[in-house]
């Protein structure tokens, strides 16, 4: 059991995780930004490693992956940079990019610098569930890592099934099929599937992620999973004046 | 088309899991999976419907003027010592092999039940021929392209918007080819439901590749039976195409792959020169890696950051190659090499004034390597003249300063 499945296990309130680009808006901002967010009271957090190409992401994280990168973001780096994390942070941390960055590292190394540095899960969204089954699993489960899967409205149960088969974290479900960035929908449909998965009584927790940004569409969220992932709105606000001592004042406009 | 003439190489066609030896697969994130999904599920399924079959073969007739011809040309032979033929699809409607493609593609989408289609282009090629037969369908067309090729393809906006489709500038990194393609898979993403993608070459996830090769594939096919006539043997010693992501070439090689004694040749843009930091030559300077959905070789920094490639041919202008490109290559089934925008305008000046025909600057490319080749005499080459130079009459005036 990682730190992630014991907070999912112990806590019963609606969990709040927090997204932003590592290495933005500054190369070395990476683990204060960390720090800040859990003293303001997020579950756990989401480090986004930039990637040149990042075809499922909208303009606002775009942008901040192309200053990250601008600014000497890469995995090496990161790693680097994490080193103290666990001196400094105890809430999980995720590690979330796109799998051509983490192929280059290789990925058994990518599994064994997470752990080293106290990571306790990973999202990459474009990493298939066959060649994660068929190549990559063990490299996870023996680094004790989280392989988080995105599920769409458009998913079909049968798929559903198997990615909580293969899951041991939380599944995250996507408000709708859409880049990052865009408004939670609040209607019919969203809310039959939002039933819809949580009528299917899945072993694994869900959260949803995309489109949360204020307290509506967090409590919304929270109504139907176990609490809801805060990205590109975060990754906005970091562009603000005096963003980093402001950071509780954010935490608090998405759950008060 | 039936069954038997368009069925994949063992050998070298896609496996059940859509790979290509290591190339292939479907590297996307899962909003992007039922779309794609429908796609591998259905689309051999329809493209060997009885009825899907008659209606491409009509088109591919009536509105494309297929077969396009083989040429034998006579001073191009003169000049290099042996006998070359020349694979007119510069001689297609809309000037390019891209409408074999898109032709396949709408009927696809219309079987599919999709009203809206959107489509990457780079040279405009592609966009152009996605324009003509979303016209011809009475579709909606939203073509992306970077906002460098719209400025250095005029004429082809042009067209597209007289044919009704939007064209939307991409923005982001260096604003050619890949961005374009990104912005497409953003919109397909956003628009998951009543939207089919027209992807312009043998990039992508699975069925992407092999889909985009088998409605090409036609070029290949007609060059067997014009060879077999002209010559008596079906098969020539040589195959020379140019490869940007590699259609043209795939379609060009593909009734060849399984006859190893045929020389497959594939040409990439050198840009500047291979070493010069400003190029396109993905297997000279990429690695294995994902990009665009598929795993193949990308030009692509030690990170994983993918490398802004260059060529003076918008069409060559991508940091990758398909990934059944990757395998000929990585198996030596194929010989991959690159010319210079010098040695591409040189090659595509010679070729009009020899033989009366501006070749597109893609084109250019693989005409170019002849200068680098040493024959007996007794070769036949065939060369896939995959487009015609109109659209880039800017560019050879600017270069020549005609």
């Amino acid at each position: 059991m990682n730190r992630l499945n014991k907070l999912f296990q112990d806590k019963k309130d609606a969990l709040l995780s927090i997204y932003f680009t590592a290495g933005y808006p500054n190369l070395n901002s990476t683990l204060d930004i960390t720090e800040a967010v859990e003293k303001a009271g997020a579950d756990f957090i989401e480090i986004g490693f930039p990637y040149s190409d990042p075809l499922a992401d909208g303009p606002v994280i775009q942008h901040s992956s192309h200053i990250a990168l601008q600014n000497g973001m890469n995995l090496k780096v990161l790693f680097q940079q994490l080193k103290d994390l666990r001196k400094r942070v105890s809430i999980p941390v995720l590690l979330m990019g796109y799998v051509n960055p983490v192929l280059q590292y290789g990925v058994a190394n990518f599994c064994d610098s997470c752990s080293e540095v106290g990571v306790d899960g990973v999202i990459v969204p474009d990493l298939p569930m066959y060649e994660y089954e068929n190549l990559y699993k063990d490299n996870f489960i023996k680094n004790k890592l989280s392989n988080i899967f995105l599920v769409t409205p458009q998913t079909s149960e049968e798929r559903i099934r198997k990615i909580d088969h293969l899951s041991n974290g939380f599944i995250y479900l996507l408000s709708s099929s859409s880049t990052t960035g865009k408004n939670l929908t609040v209607s019919n449909e969203a809310d039959a599937y939002f039933s819809r998965i949580r009528d299917m009584q899945l072993k694994n927790p869900t959260m949803i992620g995309f489109g949360i940004s204020d307290v509506k569409s967090f409590n919304k969220a929270a109504e139907y999973t176990r609490g809801a992932i805060v990205g590109s709105a975060f990754v906005k606000f970091l562009d603000t004046e005096n963003a980093m001592e402001r950071i509780p004042e954010f935490i608090r406009s998405i759950r008060p | 088309m039936n069954r038997e003439f368009i069925k994949s190489s063992v050998k070298w066609g896609v496996s059940k899991e859509g790979y290509f030896g290591d190339f292939g697969g479907a590297y996307i994130p899962e909003m992007l999976y039922p779309n794609v999904e429908e796609l591998r599920k259905r689309y051999l399924d329809i493209i060997y419907e009885p009825g899907f079959q008659d209606e491409f073969q009509m088109l591919l007739r009536d509105y494309v003027g297929r077969p396009s011809p083989l040429f034998h040309a006579e001073r191009l032979s003169a000049k290099y010592g042996t006998t070359i033929y020349l694979k007119r699809e510069d001689l297609n409607h809309t000037g390019a092999h891209k409408i074999n493609n898109t032709i396949g593609q709408i009927l696809l989408a219309e079987r599919l039940g999709k009203k809206r289609i959107i489509a990457e282009t780079g040279a405009g090629q592609h966009g152009v021929a996605t324009a003509t037969v979303c016209a011809l369908k009475g579709l909606e067309c939203v073509v992306y392209m970077g906002e460098v090729d719209i400025a250095r393809q005029a004429p082809n906006v042009a067209r597209m918007k007289m044919m009704g489709a939007k064209v939307v500038p991409a923005t982001s990194g260096s604003k050619t080819l890949k961005d374009a393609t990104n912005e497409a898979m953003r919109d397909w993403i956003n628009n998951p439901v009543d939207t089919h993608y027209i992807i312009g070459s043998v990039v992508g996830p699975h069925p992407y590749p092999d889909m985009v090769s088998r409605f090409q594939s036609i070029i290949s096919e007609e060059t067997k039976l014009q060879l077999m006539e002209r010559t008596g043997s079906e098969n020539p010693d040589i195959v020379i195409a140019c490869v940007g992501g590699g259609s043209n070439a795939m379609g060009m090689f593909y009734h060849f792959l399984d006859d190893e004694d045929v020389r497959l040749i594939a040409v990439e843009a050198a840009g500047l020169g291979v070493n010069s930091g400003e190029s396109a030559a993905t297997t000279a300077l990429g690695k294995e890696g994902v990009l665009h959905g598929s795993r193949s070789i990308l030009m692509q920094t030690e990170d994983g950051q993918v490398i802004e490639p260059y060529s003076i041919s918008a069409g060559l202008d991508y940091p990758g190659i398909g990934p059944q490109h990757a395998h000929l290559f990585k198996e030596n089934r194929g010989e991959y090499v690159s010319a210079t925008d010098e040695e591409a305008m040189i090659a595509g000046r010679l070729c009009a004034e020899l033989e009366g025909i501006i070749p597109a600057i893609e084109s250019a490319h693989a005409l170019a390597h002849l200068e680098k080749m040493v024959f007996t005499g007794k070769e036949s080459v065939v060369i896939c003249l995959s487009g015609r130079g109109d659209k880039d009459l800017d560019t050879y005036m600017n270069y020549f300063n005609l």
